[in-house]
């Protein structure tokens, strides 16, 4: 069994977020790009101890954007994934990204493709269920424990007021979230291996975007915090009812 | 037609979906169109719920196969746009819309802007819609290009607001049988607490962190959350520690909340614990410590012990319950 693992490249999570060409474009300039971390802790490493107990043959990384997102797809050879494929597009919408990673996985025999709940950079929860319905595969969102056994895998995963534990025929398509695994800092000999792991470059697919982002406006944040003593708490009830109107 | 899927969840039209519902029926105004709510297994009063939201006409199934798996809703979606020849279909961005909307975008190579938080903007044959990106730090204005359109709209973005509009019920029959589920569900665990609304819809939060100590000090925080009939949440290291359950960690690893009120109690504000609750609309800071980076993204904050003050937040949030009485 080969296992998918699709990784988005994502400022790191205390960069502070600037805007460029008139608030259309995101500014990376000095800018830290990590793996999306749900992408790396949930979905990549369990992947990986997927592999490790010998139920997976090979992990490989897709990632769709340009050359300089290499360093973070170098980054999850170093943690241990056998190969890795770059998408040469820059990944305008979730549909394109989606679609071009489905046509990867079809072209290229995975029977498992897994990616993290969402991004921290476009928050859209989107490229999972994409690749699975391009694909007509079952699809699992929110996946916190993950076992395979021969041809079938054994999921628990958050729904609605709860948690389903289920049963699924590979193929599949699942999304990663808190408890499938922990965070692992890849070491040495991970880093030298990863330099000569190959790294694919493919040409994107013919797709076209459905969606485009037309501007960016940062958040205003909040300005001032109303500072209330502990002997005051019956003005701080006030406030909550005149002039926050929430109770 | 602007077609909005509307899910029944525990005997309750979902609070995101009549979101969804009023939300439709203001773009409708707005573009000259009408609104139609695709349900499954609704009974009569819930089907007048969904009337009194904004739908004219409601196409009701009663299939219970789409309770267990997303494709066959996915499947029911996509005939009713068929049908009713949709051109822009609205779900709530909650754990649903979350695994069905993005399926139906690639089924029907419709555009979908996934967590909206505004009404849509027409331009042309364009729609433009705000979302929040970057986790909350901004926000984008996405513009949908294709000719069917999909929107999933934040829930808690808008209140909800009640009509005396009768919607017209039509049976809707859904063909299931080329569609193929390999989902065989096992087990389903309930999380949810009597009597307390359930995290993602709960419009008032007390949720507090380590400042608290251990899980025996919880009951002085339950005492504030019961006064205000508030949902209790924690932070992330007190859910690892297994103080509280895993479902209330609240944070970007876990459920994102957006209430009205969120009071934090003993949590220093790291940045993952704010992208999961900056979107709140009140936000309550309780430390000892004055210099906690929470006090920078509160609203109102109060420094000192949480063992003294929330006894007595308590007390002066009953005072006011007795006067409006």
């Amino acid at each position: 069994m080969n296992i998918l693992v699709a990784i988005s490249n994502v400022p790191d999570t205390t960069t502070k977020i600037q805007f460029t060409d008139g608030d259309t474009k995101f500014n990376s300039a000095g800018v830290t790009f990590v793996i999306n971390p749900y992408d790396e802790w949930y979905a990549l490493v369990r992947a990986l101890e997927i592999k490790e107990a010998n139920i997976a043959q090979k992990v490989t990384i897709i990632h769709v954007g340009l050359a300089d997102s290499e360093a973070t797809i170098r980054k999850g050879l170093a943690l241990g994934a056998d190969d890795a494929v770059r998408i040469d597009a820059e990944g305008p919408d979730a549909f394109f990204v989606g679609e071009q990673i489905a046509n990867y996985a079809k072209a290229n025999g995975y029977e498992l493709i897994m990616v993290g709940k969402e991004t921290i950079n476009y928050n859209g929860s989107s490229v999972g269920a994409i690749i699975a319905g391009v694909l007509d595969l079952p699809f699992v969102s929110l996946a916190t424990k993950l076992d395979i056994e021969g041809n079938k895998a054994t999921i628990e995963h958050d729904i609605d007021g709860g948690t389903q534990i289920i049963e699924c025929e590979l193929p599949l398509v699942l999304s990663a979230a808190k408890g499938m695994a922990e965070q692992r800092i890849p070491n040495m000999r991970g880093i030298m291996a990863a330099r000569t792991k190959p790294l694919t470059v493919v040409a994107a697919s013919n797709a076209t975007p459905l969606t485009s982002i037309k501007s960016f406006t940062l958040s205003a944040g909040r300005t001032t915090c109303k500072m209330i003593t502990e002997d005051d708490l019956d003005e701080l009830v006030n406030l909550l009812h005149t002039e926050a109107k929430v109770i | 037609m602007i077609l909005v899927y509307t899910e029944i969840n525990k005997g309750r039209v979902k609070k995101a979906s009549l979101e969804c519902l009023n939300y439709a029926s203001k773009i409708a105004q707005l573009i000259g169109s009408s609104v139609t709510a695709l349900v499954n297994n609704a009974d009569e009063s819930q089907l007048l719920e969904i009337g009194k939201a904004g739908a004219t006409k409601i196409l009701s199934i009663k299939n219970d196969k789409l309770n267990s798996d997303g494709v066959y809703i996915c499947a029911a979606v996509e005939q009713a746009v068929k049908a009713e020849n949709a051109k822009l279909i609205i779900f709530a961005f909650d754990i649903t819309g979350k695994a069905v909307a993005p399926r139906l975008s690639a089924k029907l190579k419709a555009g979908l802007v996934a967590g909206a938080v505004d009404y849509p903007v027409v331009n042309g044959s364009t729609l433009e819609v705000k979302k929040n990106v970057f986790s909350g730090k901004a926000t984008a204005v996405y513009s949908i290009n294709s000719d069917v359109k999909i929107i999933s709209l934040l829930p808690n973005s808008f209140p909800v607001k009640l009509g005396d509009n009768t919607a017209t019920v039509v049976d809707f029959s859904v063909d299931l049988s080329t569609t193929i589920s390999k989902i065989i569900i096992k087990e389903t665990k309930s999380t949810d607490v009597a009597g307390m609304i359930p995290l993602p819809e709960a419009e008032l939060v007390v949720s507090a962190g380590r400042g608290l100590k251990g899980p025996e000090n919880w009951g002085i925080v339950e005492d504030l959350a019961k006064v205000l009939n508030a949902t209790t949440a924690c932070s992330r290291p007190v859910a690892d520690m297994h103080w509280r359950p895993h479902h209330e960690h609240v944070g970007q690893t876990g459920v994102a909340i957006r209430p009205n009120l969120y009071i934090a109690i003993g949590i220093s504000g790291a940045i993952q614990h704010l992208a999961g609750v900056n979107g709140s609309k009140t936000i309550v800071v309780i430390n000892n410590d004055k210099e906690a980076p929470f006090f920078k993204s509160a609203d109102y904050g109060v420094v000192g012990d949480a063992f003294t003050i929330l006894p007595k937040l308590t007390e002066a949030l009953k005072k006011f319950k007795a006067n409006q009485n």
